[in-house]
């Protein structure tokens, strides 16, 4: 049913969306939790700037990636620098990219259940004698472990939904950048709609059961 | 105020009737945008332009899109659109035959006989996805033609246009890549950095089909906006550009 090059864009989807999820997790979860406990003037303005993908077109943020990581951008000039090279038209590019334009789908949830589990709990463990550190991860990870959950899946959907990014700083390589939206696309784009088809009732079906995975450990949560 | 609603409905289906919606090939963008102005100026008719790629118009043309008129960047897709009876037949003609330019935002990068494609000293090398576009398959024949298609692979950096091909290459992301002569080309001269003018004899011709659609059957405006471009006015604006017609 999938050719070569389609089985290729799947693998290279998955492998970007894990990636993508794992390095959200532990950037998101710190932001989080530093959004969620401090009541400093910049909570509105950091709360702004991680909800902003969220808003802006993906073409948006593929544009400046491209002009930013570019050459003569701030950013490339930096990876340059450090011996990396350039970030468009790479794997490790997607994967910055990726982050930035899922972070507020990993960041809301984590924030929202560290919201949720208040002071008491904190307060308790420290007279108890835990560290803060101990405290976090004793206490407000597990209470927080919904919000893990759905962070964790939330990113890792929308990454594999990504497509305006990509295709404005991918350059569409096998194996490195060409992931399952854009062979769609091109696929459609080709006027090869059988082609076209298999891949996108795939990632229909696929949307349909992270939703359902999603809502219903979430119903299950609020039951217990 | 019965009269006065009356009048403006009127105004209103007046206006509609002189403009002419056209979905024009990526790579023609800059002229068609000049063109659209003359055409303005001497008929009155406004000409409402959406870019993008062909085959992408052919799915929203197929699909019930308001266009008139198709610009492509083919001579395949209004002939396929013509026998699907989604295009007036017999309205199709060449309105540009498009030439291929290997190009650098660089000054002094890309020599007048593209032998810096076999030196091969470079990260990236944009072209439009040659599935998808006829300048990017056009690069590919070029490339075959020159036996230098193997070496250069590896390199390619595939755009889903030329406009996006160009970009690449604009940002300085590509050193070099191909793009069409027309997009880097202004008033016959070139525009920035530095290209090779591919000769045409290495890859088969890139001819530019328009059409009339099947919603711009018996539209004055969309008439007139064909026979404007069949005329010597356009055709020596589109050869400014860096067509040949």
């Amino acid at each position: 049913m999938f050719s070569p090059s389609d089985l290729a864009a799947i693998w290279l989807t998955l492998k970007l969306a894990t990636v993508t999820t794992l390095l959200l997790l532990l950037i998101g979860t710190p932001i989080a939790w530093r959004l969620a406990r401090t009541r400093s003037w910049w909570k509105g303005p950091l709360g702004a700037v991680v909800a902003m993908p969220l808003v802006l077109p993906p073409t948006v943020l593929g544009f400046y990636l491209l002009l930013l990581m570019g050459p003569n951008g701030p950013v490339g000039r930096f990876t340059e620098w450090i011996g990396i090279g350039l970030l468009p038209f790479s794997f490790r590019g997607l994967v910055v990219a990726s982050v930035i334009y899922s972070l507020p789908f990993v960041v809301q949830p984590l924030q929202n259940a560290f919201e949720a589990i208040g002071e008491r709990p904190l307060e308790a463990a420290a007279t108890l004698r835990a560290s803060p550190l101990d405290a976090f991860f004793s206490v407000a990870v597990p209470l927080a472990r919904p919000g893990f959950l759905t962070a964790t899946i939330l990113g890792f959907a929308h990454t594999v939904g990504e497509f305006g990014i990509v295709l404005m700083i991918g350059g569409n390589i096998p194996d490195k950048t060409r992931v399952v939206s854009v062979q769609i696309y091109d696929h459609v784009e080709a006027m090869d709609y059988a082609a076209a088809h298999g891949l996108a009732a795939g990632m229909v079906a696929f949307a349909f059961v992270v939703l359902l995975a999603l809502y219903l450990l979430n119903s299950r949560g609020r039951r217990s | 105020m019965r009269p006065l609603l009356l009048a403006l409905l009127f105004v209103t289906a007046l206006a509609r009737a002189d403009e002419v919606q056209v979905a024009v090939a990526a790579n023609f963008t800059a002229p068609a945008r000049q063109l659209a102005l003359d055409f303005e100026k001497e008929t009155g008719h406004k000409a409402v332009l959406a870019f993008g790629a062909t085959g992408k118009f052919y799915a929203q043309i197929r699909n019930g899109a308001p266009f008139e008129v198709l610009l492509a960047a083919d001579d395949e897709t209004p002939a396929k659109l013509e026998k699907e009876g989604a295009a007036i037949n017999g309205t199709r003609f060449t309105y540009a035959v498009g030439r291929l330019a290997l190009w650098s935002a660089k000054a002094g990068y890309v020599d007048d006989k593209g032998e810096v494609l076999r030196r091969n000293e470079f990260r990236h090398l944009a072209l439009a996805n040659p599935r998808l576009a006829p300048y990017g398959a056009a690069a590919v024949e070029a490339l075959t033609a020159l036996k230098l298609l193997d070496a250069n692979r590896p390199n390619f950096v595939q755009a889903e246009n030329t406009a996006q091909a160009h970009q690449f290459v604009a940002s300085g992301n590509a050193e070099l890549g191909f793009v069409a002569l027309s997009q880097v080309m202004k008033d016959g001269r070139l525009g920035e950095g530095s290209a090779w003018v591919v000769p045409a004899s290495l890859h088969q011709t890139i001819r530019q089909d328009a059409v009339l659609l099947a919603k711009g059957r018996g539209r004055a405006a969309a008439e007139a906006w064909l026979s404007f471009l069949k005329g010597e006015r356009a055709r020596a604006a589109i050869r400014g550009y860096g067509y040949e017609i």
